[in-house]
């Protein structure tokens, strides 16, 4: 039978594969982007676990909502990213530093 | 051990693999393709717990837009994939460690052997409907006003996302439909006043001038 442990042990290891994916991407801002597309993910199958363990329909609604967020989010990041490459003709994380920040 | 804890592992598996692929590979385009993969498994995972709506969704949205979206931005930017990759083997041993670190503090903190209990009845069916009429029931009753947000928000995503990547270029001709409503008659016409002038007495004097 699948318990609750299941669920969170598969959505820790996501989210840590995606804490790795940023550390070792750290100049490719497309897998920064898929990286926290994963985290996402990861929390997401925690809020559906936990609301069917539960019974608890917030859960699912609140996985509605970060599904209709991150979408926002992924097409203005990568509008972001699409003026960028056609300004600065390079997506590398390390050569843009125009800000000085 | 059940058919359900098998497929479980099987697709946790798959899911794990191809997520490991996404942050791995080399090329961006194997990395979204990857990521496509771990959604639709991930789908498959959020079937067995009973969230039919929500796999479905997520295939729907992610798998059919989202990462659509990515694709067509990888495949339109022209990448040197050389500079981008510097780094990563000298950034792997770090990266691996706070992973590694970080899933043992997770799983220590939310005490995986303290919560192998089985599942309870599922809460759609024991209220005697399916997932999404009792996903909407939620939704359309205590959460209506949020729902409304999310719609504005992808709205105001949509407006955003279009003069982001508008760009005026010189030199093409275009329509201004704005300037086009506001024309007036006088700015396509012009009338010129002039003095009448008699037509054969004009060419006399302009014999007259030629021939002197």
């Amino acid at each position: 039978m699948i318990t609750l442990a299941h669920f969170l042990t598969l959505a820790a290891v996501l989210f840590c594969i995606a804490v790795a994916g940023i550390f070792i991407n750290r100049k490719n801002v497309i897998t920064l982007l898929m990286a926290i597309e994963l985290m996402l993910l990861a929390v997401n199958t925690n809020f559906v676990a936990f609301s069917r363990f539960l019974g608890d329909a917030s859960g699912q609604v609140f996985v509605f909502f970060i599904l209709t967020v991150a979408a926002a989010e992924s097409a203005i990041g990568l509008a972001i990213l699409v003026v960028l490459f056609r300004n600065r003709a390079t997506i590398n994380v390390t050569e843009i530093d125009s800000m000085k920040g | 051990m059940s058919f359900q804890l098998i497929c479980f592992y099987a697709f946790a598996a798959v899911t794990v693999g191809a997520a490991l692929a996404v942050i791995s590979v080399r090329s961006p385009v194997h990395a979204a393709l990857s990521l496509v993969l771990t959604f639709f498994s991930t789908a498959c995972v959020w079937l067995l717990a009973d969230a039919e709506f929500l796999a479905i969704a997520l295939v729907l949205v992610y798998v059919g837009a989202v990462m659509v979206l990515f694709l067509f931005v990888v495949m339109m930017l022209d990448l040197d994939l050389d500079p981008l990759r510097e780094g990563f083997v000298r950034a792997l041993p770090v990266g691996l460690l706070v992973a590694v670190v970080m899933l043992v503090e997770m799983l220590g903190l939310i005490g995986v052997r303290s919560m192998q209990l089985p599942a309870p009845a599922e809460p759609a069916a024991a209220a005697g409907m399916s997932n999404t009429v009792w996903l909407a029931n939620a939704l359309f009753s205590q959460y209506l006003l949020p729902f409304e947000v999310a719609a504005l928000i992808l709205t105001v995503a949509i407006v955003a996302a279009v003069p982001l990547t508008l760009r005026h270029r010189v030199g093409t001709k275009t329509q201004n439909p704005a300037r086009q409503v506001m024309v007036q008659a006088r700015d396509r016409v012009r009338i010129v006043k002039m003095d009448a002038v008699k037509p054969a007495a004009a060419a006399a004097k302009a014999r007259e001038s030629t021939t002197p």
